[in-house]
């Protein structure tokens, strides 16, 4: 049997509450947008309920402390095909046994959302290390990113807090979609220029007229603070993988 | 003017690299103000150098004009170097704008000693009470103590500092005055001394009063330098050892010697820095402080060195099968550390998880333990059953076989005869 859902914290939720209404036995989550008919599997299409979801999600939170609960819906942000089926059979395990089941790293699905959800926040820690804003003519510090992850929600609070004093926006270049930071609030944008939506840093003309002077201070820095004789690039790309790079300052040549 | 600023960012960033200590975590400034920065209780680096060490502070000196003639340092009065000396707007200036790009964590700020040291501290000390209370400045900020300064000037840095350090330089008193004869141990112990004696009055003080200011939240650190006196591996622990306990210090750093001067009482200009040594004593302070281990187990008078072929954890259990194997499933947490291959996070989980069922090889394997490693010192529910006894030195070569170290390019193991 194939649930088929779309995607969404929602329509996963829903399924569990499904799951218990039926009880199909083994089943398979798909994305809806990613399934393929086949002969032999029944299929059915959850749809989405904001009650059901709401009581399965209350449900969790129950069983669940809060460490998991983040887990949880960290491993939901990673988007990743089968942390779906990881996270339904997670819950349905959760719910069929007795509080305190969550600690059984035995068990594949309960060890599968722990480590999707290091993953993320590994690549969330990751952002919130390697993002490096550019400040443009009217005060405003950007930077877009494109994430293996969707850790938008999860580096929000961060930014908001640290950069409390600055306007900000971080747009995601892959899911479309950014955070701006208004001084007081954070608001979810999205942006229709093609050229703005698909680049990294504000364009040249754009940018404030110090930007230049940090940036190449920032160079010197980095440069003047390496150790020839300890050169070890295994290590540096190992913690600063190559496909961060793109993001960083520091390791653009112009 | 950003020329000048240039030459002097080269210059005293160049100058300032030697100490090591990078960690920007710990730290509870809230950005409460609505300033700029908040602490990351578990620091962030924000990039790594060519070398591989982290990039979270703006590590810079005030000035490399000084005083002392120390062999070990750039700095020293004798060598013939450019000389800068930032200005106390400038560091504030490049702080703030490195921190608002996300480029750093804060600012560690160091200095040579120029006039005294009271001279020195105090422009260490404008710099940061600018930073805190003119510019609102939440982020973290790591200073040095100058030793020899005022009881009352870092009294009231730590008030505004995350961090105070103070290097130890040598492992040893001996090894001290062949390098810096004006220096001595004494000058370092004192401040680090009333600055840990503050730290825990203010955290007794905030149990009672909660608007009382944070003194130093994140703690206290030091450095050794490494291969530049012939101090052995046991004397360099339990000097670290010993100050842990003294101190309460958060970290104790180890740098290997660098060879920067033609002084014939160091290493010669060109030979290697010790790395694999420098890396063996962070692997035994890690034991130290998360494994539980004592710093006497691991070195001793009949094991003053730590091996260079392998980790001390694992040299550790090769000296001590009697203790092994293991049985995951029944063994103390404490055991179960103590195993070579299993880390404090697979640990955790092992002891969680084995309430719920017998452990079997394929979960330790998913949990996260290096069992090949592992395997020679522990039982689980599925270990084949083995008659056969093996010597340290056996299991020493099987392992080796199998791995390869990040040191060494071409494998120098002997085959096995038998």
């Amino acid at each position: 049997m194939i649930y088929l859902i779309d995607g969404s914290l929602e329509s996963l939720l829903c399924a569990v509450y499904e799951w218990f209404e039926r009880k199909p036995g083994k089943i398979l989550i798909q994305l809806k947008r990613e399934h393929q008919p086949d002969a032999f599997a029944p299929v059915f299409e959850v749809s989405n309920d904001v009650k059901k979801a709401d009581r399965v999600w209350k449900g969790l939170q129950q069983k669940l402390d809060r460490g998991w609960m983040r887990k949880s819906y960290c491993a939901f942000l990673s988007e990743i095909p089968e942390a779906y089926t990881s996270l339904f059979e997670f819950a349905c395990y959760i719910f069929s046994n007795p509080t305190g089941a969550e600690a059984n790293y035995g068990n594949p699905f309960v060890l599968s959302v722990d480590q999707t959800a290091r993953k993320v926040e590994r690549e969330k820690h990751r952002m919130e290390a390697f993002i490096r804003f550019q400040q443009t003519a009217d005060g405003m510090y950007y930077c877009g990113i494109d994430p293996d992850f969707n850790v938008l929600p999860l580096i929000m609070q961060h930014f908001k807090n640290r950069y409390a004093d600055q306007q900000w926006i971080i747009y995601d270049l892959k899911r479309h979609y950014g955070l701006f930071y208004d001084l007081n609030k954070v608001e979810e944008i999205h942006m229709d220029v093609v050229a703005i939506r698909t680049a990294y840093k504000p364009a040249e003309h754009l940018r404030s007229e110090k930007e230049a002077l940090y940036a190449t201070l920032w160079k010197d820095y980095f440069k003047s603070t390496n150790i020839q004789s300890r050169k070890n690039t295994k290590l540096h790309v190992q913690h600063v993988p190559k496909r961060y790079w793109k993001y960083l300052t520091e390791k653009q040549v112009l | 003017m950003a020329e000048r600023i240039r030459e002097k960012l080269n210059i005293l960033a160049d100058a300032a690299k030697y100490d090591v200590s990078c960690s920007s975590g710990g730290g509870t400034r809230k950005n409460d103000n609505k300033g700029l920065g908040d602490s990351h209780s578990s620091g962030i680096c924000h990039t790594y150098t060519e070398d591989g060490r982290c990039v979270s502070l703006l590590k810079i000196l005030l000035t490399n004009h000084c005083i002392f003639d120390c062999a070990y340092c750039v700095s020293r009065k004798s060598n013939d170097i450019e000389r800068a000396a930032f200005t106390v707007d400038e560091v504030v200036s490049l702080t703030m704008n490195f921190y608002r790009r996300n480029y750093i964590e804060g600012l560690f700020l160091s200095s040579g000693i120029f006039k005294n040291a009271d001279f020195t501290m105090e422009r260490l000390l404008r710099v940061v009470k600018k930073l805190r209370l003119e510019e609102r400045f939440n982020g973290y900020i790591h200073l040095k103590t100058i030793p020899g300064a005022s009881q009352e000037l870092i009294m009231e840095a730590g008030l505004y500092a995350d961090r105070m350090s103070i290097n130890l330089e040598m492992p040893t008193q001996a090894g001290l005055k062949l390098l810096a004869p004006d220096k001595s141990h004494d000058d370092v112990i004192k401040p680090l001394g009333y600055v840990q004696k503050r730290i825990v009055q203010f955290k007794d003080e905030k149990k009672l009063i909660k608007s009382i200011p944070t003194f130093v939240p994140a703690g206290q650190s030091t450095q050794m330098v490494i291969g530049a006196t012939p101090e052995t591996d046991k004397d360099i622990m339990h000097t670290a050892a010993a100050f842990y306990k003294n101190f309460s210090l958060k970290r104790v750093y180890y740098s290997g010697y660098i060879p920067i001067s033609n002084d014939s009482r160091m290493p010669i200009l060109g030979s290697q820095p010790p790395l694999i040594r420098e890396n063996r004593l962070y692997q035994t302070d890690w034991l130290m402080r998360f494994y539980g281990f004592d710093v006497n187990e691991l070195l001793n008078d009949a094991n003053p060195t730590l091996d260079i072929d392998m980790d001390p954890k694992l040299s550790w259990a090769l000296r001590n099968l009697q203790l092994f194997p293991v049985d995951i499933n029944v063994a103390a947490y404490k055991m179960i550390i103590r195993v070579p291959g299993i880390g404090v996070t697979s640990a955790l989980k092992i002891v969680q998880a084995r309430k719920f069922g017998r452990l079997r090889i394929d979960q330790l394997k998913k949990i996260g333990v290096a069992y090949n490693r592992a395997k020679h010192f522990i039982v689980c529910a599925d270990t084949p059953y083995q008659l056969k006894d093996y010597q340290g030195t056996q299991i020493k070569s099987f392992i080796m076989a199998e791995s390869q170290s990040k040191y060494l390019k071409s494998s120098t193991q002997q085959l096995i005869l038998f």
